[in-house]
């Protein structure tokens, strides 16, 4: 069964505008996600800068509120939920955030970091609830004497660790993880995959993992959404997605990032310009301007996400909702 | 004009045990202790390591860019076409910037002056190492956005930094960097900060105007995808050392150090999905207190007593093929290699 169910979820940004907001432009950062994610597995979302991923991440936990759509988590409508209601469930839902340095409270020492969560949601306290945070940071590679030390003790790794050890605390279901590795080093963040994944097996945990990196999130991933200017493109299980490609900006995206093989030096699919403003996204699919196999009607028309399996594209030329192009040809 | 390089294997620079330290409050801190690499003319080496290896600084001392004050190059030799750039003066320094050897960084919104139009720093640099006038500058501005595949560059010149996307940021730092055609072209995490399509598209941009103007490149970066990509020969560095050099077919097929062993590994995708990565254990110790001997061995799976007493030296352990770790020798490389 679903844990998450997210239907037709948008986030619009004012932007600009004078007095009162007159004239203001919007920036949509979300526009119309429909995904699910299973129960206890690791959903990743990959994009560049500026695609929404974050924002969807932050939607789904209402750091952010969305603008449209639903957002359904273990049956109970989440964008419904007052602000008591939806403290309550946040003890299910946590997050770990990019920057370990700005996500951890400095004049905080890292034992009151990590049970802060536990005295809110009255879980433990006293002996009890030092006795269980000491439990945890051992469980995430810490030790007993980084109880009582200040974050700026640490190095990005133990930061991380920390974070992680916050998001447990409360007895967490399901973690947003928002580019949990990315500012580490790749032999620290090799350390922190690991202790992603082993804690996933302990504690049954469901993932919905960013990042912008694609053989981190095909390390850690079940099933892929690529997203662009604030829509998916394409979703399928990890396999297919590296070995089966459907949308060619998942195509470009995935012969862009350089192997560590140079025996395999690939011809790459060099992508020309930049990502377009989601101010105004280009018409039709939004990625056409950019696209080498765009064809009239792509312009035209906003190509449906479209299934066939476990597999779905939003895209007019290739993968199961082709209707021009070659690959129509062969259906 | 350019007199012929007298070097006798076409090496355009040559750093010899390279030592740079910062003298800060809390004592000496040794960031690049004793590397040694070459850089043949028009080819690409990378310089690859983890935050506080020391690649940067390796750049910057041989750019001479170092905070004054704090940091200088306290040993070594920076071979330049022969002559020892650390026995130039401040002014000798100056022409040799820009003109032989340029730079660019990690973080192109911080390296361009936001409140100067593109063509005015383009033209700065032209200016002020090439003695030309204005309007000269100004075409040379033009010229270089038309290389580096800026679109409409005679529009552009008059944009300002902040309204350029981090990919036409860095084509602009490129520009101004191979305005006045170096020889040498030393890039610090030059796609880091970017995504990776723009990425893809810098980096080809690199390579080719580095084969059409016959450049040399010190490629510094953190990701092993990258170097293995671009490079010609890699230099693995580690707590301010070179652990390991080698071509890029042979360090990434196999690898001798443990520690690029570790980073290779810690790769996610490089080999099997999903399966566990071997991850180094702990943490780059702190340059105020690098261990004695083997700077890796608090990490190392193979280290013993004797890892401790004295560093080890960097060994040719098969043709053209560097290590410098007391568990590995010549008797590890492959049968093959060693015939060859």
């Amino acid at each position: 069964m679903a844990l998450l169910e997210i239907r037709n979820l948008k986030k619009h940004f004012p932007v600009g505008g004078g007095f009162l907001g007159r004239g203001a432009e919007t920036v949509k950062a979300v526009d119309g996600v429909t995904l699910s994610v299973e129960d206890g597995e690791t959903l990743g979302l990959v994009g560049e800068s500026g695609c929404g991923k974050s924002t969807l991440g932050r939607c789904i936990i209402r750091l952010i509120e969305p603008s449209d759509g639903q957002i359904v988590f273990d049956g109970q409508d989440v964008t419904a939920l007052d602000a008591d209601d939806m403290r309550v469930l946040r003890r299910r839902m946590q997050i770990i955030f990019q920057d370990p340095y700005a996500s951890l409270n400095p004049r905080m020492r890292v034992g009151e970091i990590v049970g802060e969560g536990m005295q809110i949601h009255k879980l433990a306290k006293g002996g009890e609830l030092r006795d269980r945070v000491m439990q945890l940071l051992a469980r995430v590679g810490l030790r007993e004497e980084h109880f009582d030390r200040y974050p700026h003790e640490f190095s990005g790794g133990q930061r991380q660790r920390i974070g992680v050890a916050r998001a447990l605390a409360v007895n967490a279901q399901f973690i947003v993880a928002d580019e949990a590795v990315s500012a580490l080093d790749v032999s620290i963040q090799a350390q922190i995959l690991n202790l992603l994944q082993d804690l996933q097996e302990e504690f049954k945990l469901t993932y919905f993992f960013i990042s912008h990196d694609l053989r981190v999130v095909e390390h850690i991933s079940d099933r892929v959404a690529v997203m662009y200017l604030g829509k998916l493109v394409e979703i399928a299980p990890a396999e297919a997605i590296y070995a089966n490609a459907q949308h060619p900006y998942t195509r470009a995206l995935l012969s862009a990032a350089p192997l560590p093989d140079p025996s395999r030096k690939t011809e790459r699919m060099v992508l020309q310009g930049d990502v377009p403003s989601p101010i105004n996204p280009p018409s039709g699919c939004s990625f056409h301007p950019r696209c080498p196999f765009a064809e009239k009607i792509c312009s035209e028309v906003e190509p449906a996400l479209v299934r066939d399996g476990d597999h779905s594209v939003a895209c007019h030329v290739f993968g199961p909702g082709a209707t021009v192009g070659r690959a129509a040809e062969t259906v | 004009m350019r007199q012929e390089s007298i070097d006798l294997m076409g090496v355009l620079l040559s750093v010899r045990d390279l030592q740079t330290s910062f003298f800060t409050s809390d004592g000496e801190i040794r960031a690049v202790d004793g590397v040694t690499f070459d850089i043949d003319e028009g080819a690409t080496v990378g310089l690859v390591g983890e935050s506080g290896c020391g690649k940067s600084v390796t750049a910057l001392s041989i750019m001479r860019l170092l905070s004054r004050g704090t940091g200088r190059v306290v040993g070594g030799e920076i071979l330049y076409r022969g002559e020892n750039l650390a026995e130039y003066s401040e002014a000798g320094m100056r022409r040799i910037r820009g003109n032989e050897i340029s730079m660019i960084f990690q973080e192109p919104m911080t390296s361009l002056n936001p409140v100067f139009t593109i063509g005015e720093q383009i033209g700065e640099a032209v200016r002020l190492h090439q003695g030309v006038s204005a309007r000269e500058a100004r075409n040379r501005a033009v010229e270089m956005l038309r290389l580096v595949k800026i679109a409409e560059p005679e529009k552009r010149i008059k944009d300002y930094p902040h309204q350029l996307s981090g990919g036409m940021r860095q084509r602009v730092m490129i520009a101004i960097a191979l305005s006045c055609n170096p020889r040498l072209l030393m890039a610090d995490e030059p796609t880091t900060a970017l995504d990776v399509t723009i990425q893809a598209q810098i980096l080809d941009l690199i390579g080719e105007l580095q084969e059409r103007l016959g450049m040399a490149v010190l490629l510094i970066t953190h990701d092993l995808g990258v170097v293995a990509q671009q490079a010609d020969d890699v230099a693995v560095m580690y707590a301010g050392r070179i652990v390991e050099r080698a071509k890029p077919e042979i360090i990434f097929s196999r690898p001798m150090h443990p520690y690029t062993v570790g980073l290779m590994n810690s790769v996610p995708g490089a080999t099997g999905k999903r399966r566990r990565l071997e991850a180094i254990p702990g943490i780059v110790p702190s340059p105020l207190d690098w261990p004695s001997g083997c700077r890796f061995r608090t990490r190392c799976t193979r280290a013993d007593d004797a890892c401790a007493h004295s560093p080890p030296e960097l060994v040719e352990v098969e043709p053209g093929h560097w290590v410098s770790c007391l568990k590995v020798s010549a008797a590890d490389a492959p049968v093959l290699a060693v015939e060859a």
